[in-house]
């Protein structure tokens, strides 16, 4: 395998009973990035990650992390990436502190817990019981006892749901100072703005595959999307879309004579841009003649 | 750039390390991880102080219940009700501290991700084990101490008179928890929750401190019950206590006709075999329809 990948997945299946989970995944990280897996629920994200976390036992397919196959790694592997579980409602008579202190214990070289406890935004609770935290701070105890063990790789799923807006810039600035650090994350969201804010790298799944994947700028051809150019006309609220927003805009600029009233020159989001990716994908299979043609 | 490059560089050193100290820094992690496991699990144990006051006091209570519904003095002894009720609840005291405590913290440990999460670390896997027993050793001894204490204050149980009579109760103690605790942990797989854990759990227990002569004096069971209870490892630890506390005469009175130690070793060595193997061919870290 090459040195600078820490995910290489080929060709991975699941099946639970009658229903495909993974219909063979194809995954690919580079060390250092940060790497988002967008989906829909059901798509196969969860399974996918807890095969790469050596959770889950995948069917067919190969896997590498960190150069090991997840099935088969051992402790020394485990050592070298953090995991950050979705919902745990474990050891709540101890404190926060306790806590991380005993994570770092399984460790070689774990990191001042402390300092996670500071850094993740839990200093004024140190002390407090674990039974008394809200469910904001119990996902940051969560991502402490993650990143406790200073990982070279750390699974980060579906991090800040529950979180309130500040709370999230705030983990956001965890993330970033991880990647900076050369820590690579894989991260699953439901949130599209929190991918575009952390991901160097997007890939969506659907139906247990990845359909796209991409920079978040560059996901599904959205830099290359026609533009939709709004403003205010004569007679009311005038559209377009169209390739060369310039133009236009140069075009309506000498018709008003000046300033362009409402003017906004707007590309597709990347919500706009997974959307339409998870609806093409199920479309494959599904009826949706009428939604493809209203596009 | 640089900081990548140096991650890189300290993963190289500590694998340099690891090479050169190899085993000694393998046991010294593990026993680290032991000590961790063992100390989290005590100091929760003892922050549920609900839990802590009326796992003590179940087996009390239940004694002092007993004792007061049979009164008087075994036939052809003088050895009264209460005392052989205490040697009994000193045996469904060590059923409940290990088997029954172990089998409802797994399975809820094992529902609310707990396991999960310590799987997900590079703990030795032993080590969570290990941390159980180091609970159940502080646990079960508490609970003996505070039976035994009660029994010989209040109603006169001598206690073992001889230092061979100590090693019984020694013995008995710890081979018993041993192969109540194996199976405690295999049975802990058995519940669809965590919720149903304890009924789960207590079922089987309670079956076997009916026949057992725990609850029920052994002279009011048939021979027939006696000698299936005789199977499972709670009648023989009960007999073990009552070899080790009460006054030897009483062997003749035992529907056997006496205490047979070898027997009772064995049965209980041969619980802990498969307490052992089903529970290592049936743990799961995660839980049901997680796999």
């Amino acid at each position: 395998m090459s040195q600078d990948l820490v995910i290489e997945a080929t060709g991975l299946r699941k099946n639970y009973g009658s229903t495909v989970a993974l219909d063979g995944l194809d995954l690919e990280m580079a060390q250092g990035e940060v790497l988002s897996l967008l989906g829909p629920n059901g798509a196969g994200k969860t399974t996918t990650v807890e095969i790469l976390e050596g959770y889950r036992k995948r069917d067919a397919g190969e896997a590498r992390v960190l150069g090991e196959d997840p099935q088969r790694a051992g402790s020394t592997w485990r050592a070298r990436r953090g995991i950050v579980l979705q919902s745990c409602e474990d050891v709540v008579d101890l404190t926060v502190s306790e806590c991380v202190r005993h994570f770092a214990h399984f460790y070689p070289a774990p990191a001042d817990p402390e300092e996670v406890i500071e850094r993740v935004g839990l200093g004024e609770k140190r002390n407090s019981r674990i039974r008394g935290l809200s469910g904001g701070q119990r996902r940051r105890l969560d991502v402490a006892l993650g990143i406790v063990g200073k990982p070279e790789l750390v699974f980060l799923d579906e991090p800040t749901t529950g979180f309130d807006p500040q709370a999230r810039r705030q983990f956001w600035d965890v993330v970033r100072d991880l990647s900076r650090e050369g820590t690579s994350v894989l991260l699953t969201t439901h949130y599209l703005e929190e991918a575009e804010a952390l991901a160097d790298r997007v890939a969506v799944v659907n139906r247990g595959r990845v359909v796209a994947s991409g920079t978040p700028r560059e996901l599904g051809g959205r830099q290359e999307a026609a533009a939709r150019v709004s403003w205010l006309g004569p007679g009311g609220w005038q559209h377009s879309e169209t390739r060369e927003p310039t133009a236009l805009v140069r075009q309506l600029e000498v018709s008003f004579g000046g300033e362009i009233p409402g003017l906004t020159v707007a590309r597709p989001t990347l919500e706009d841009i997974y959307l339409r990716l998870i609806g093409e994908a199920s479309c494959e299979e599904e009826s949706c003649e009428e939604e493809k043609g209203a596009r | 750039m640089t900081s990548a490059t140096n991650t890189v560089a300290t993963v190289a050193d500590e694998v340099d390390l690891t090479a050169a100290h190899g085993y000694t820094a393998r046991a010294r992690a593990f026993a680290l991880a032991v000590l961790a496991r063992g100390q989290v699990e005590v100091l929760q144990f003892f922050r549920s102080k609900d839990a802590v006051v009326f796992t003590l006091a179940l087996p009390v209570v239940l004694l002092a219940m007993l004792a007061s519904i049979f009164s008087g003095y075994i036939e052809h002894t003088h050895v009264h009700y209460s005392q052989v009720y205490t040697t009994g609840l000193l045996a469904s005291g060590l059923a409940s501290t290990s088997f029954l405590n172990l089998a409802v913290a797994i399975a809820g440990e094992r529902e609310n991700g707990g396991l999960k999460r310590l799987a997900g670390t590079p703990m030795p896997r032993t080590a969570y084990f290990m941390g159980k027993a180091i609970v159940v050793l502080v646990t079960c001894s508490l609970e003996v101490t505070v039976l035994l204490l009660f029994g010989h204050f209040v109603y006169n149980v001598a206690f073992p008179s001889t230092l061979g009579r100590w090693w019984t109760f020694v013995w008995v103690t710890v081979l018993g928890a041993t192969a109540l605790s194996l199976l405690g942990i295999a049975v802990s797989s058995l519940p669809r929750t965590a919720r149903s854990a304890a009924p789960v759990a207590n079922l089987p227990l309670l079956v076997l401190e009916f026949i057992s002569g725990v609850f029920v004096p052994f002279t009011s069971l048939s021979h027939g019950i006696y000698n299936f209870a005789g199977v499972f490892p709670l009648r023989w630890i009960a007999e073990g206590y009552r070899s080790a506390l009460l006054p030897s005469y009483f062997a003749k009175v035992e529907p056997t006709g006496g205490w047979d130690h070898s027997t009772m070793a064995l049965v209980l060595l041969i619980w802990c075999v498969v307490g052992l193997v089903v529970a290592a061919r049936t743990f799961r870290w995660t839980g049901r329809g997680e796999r």
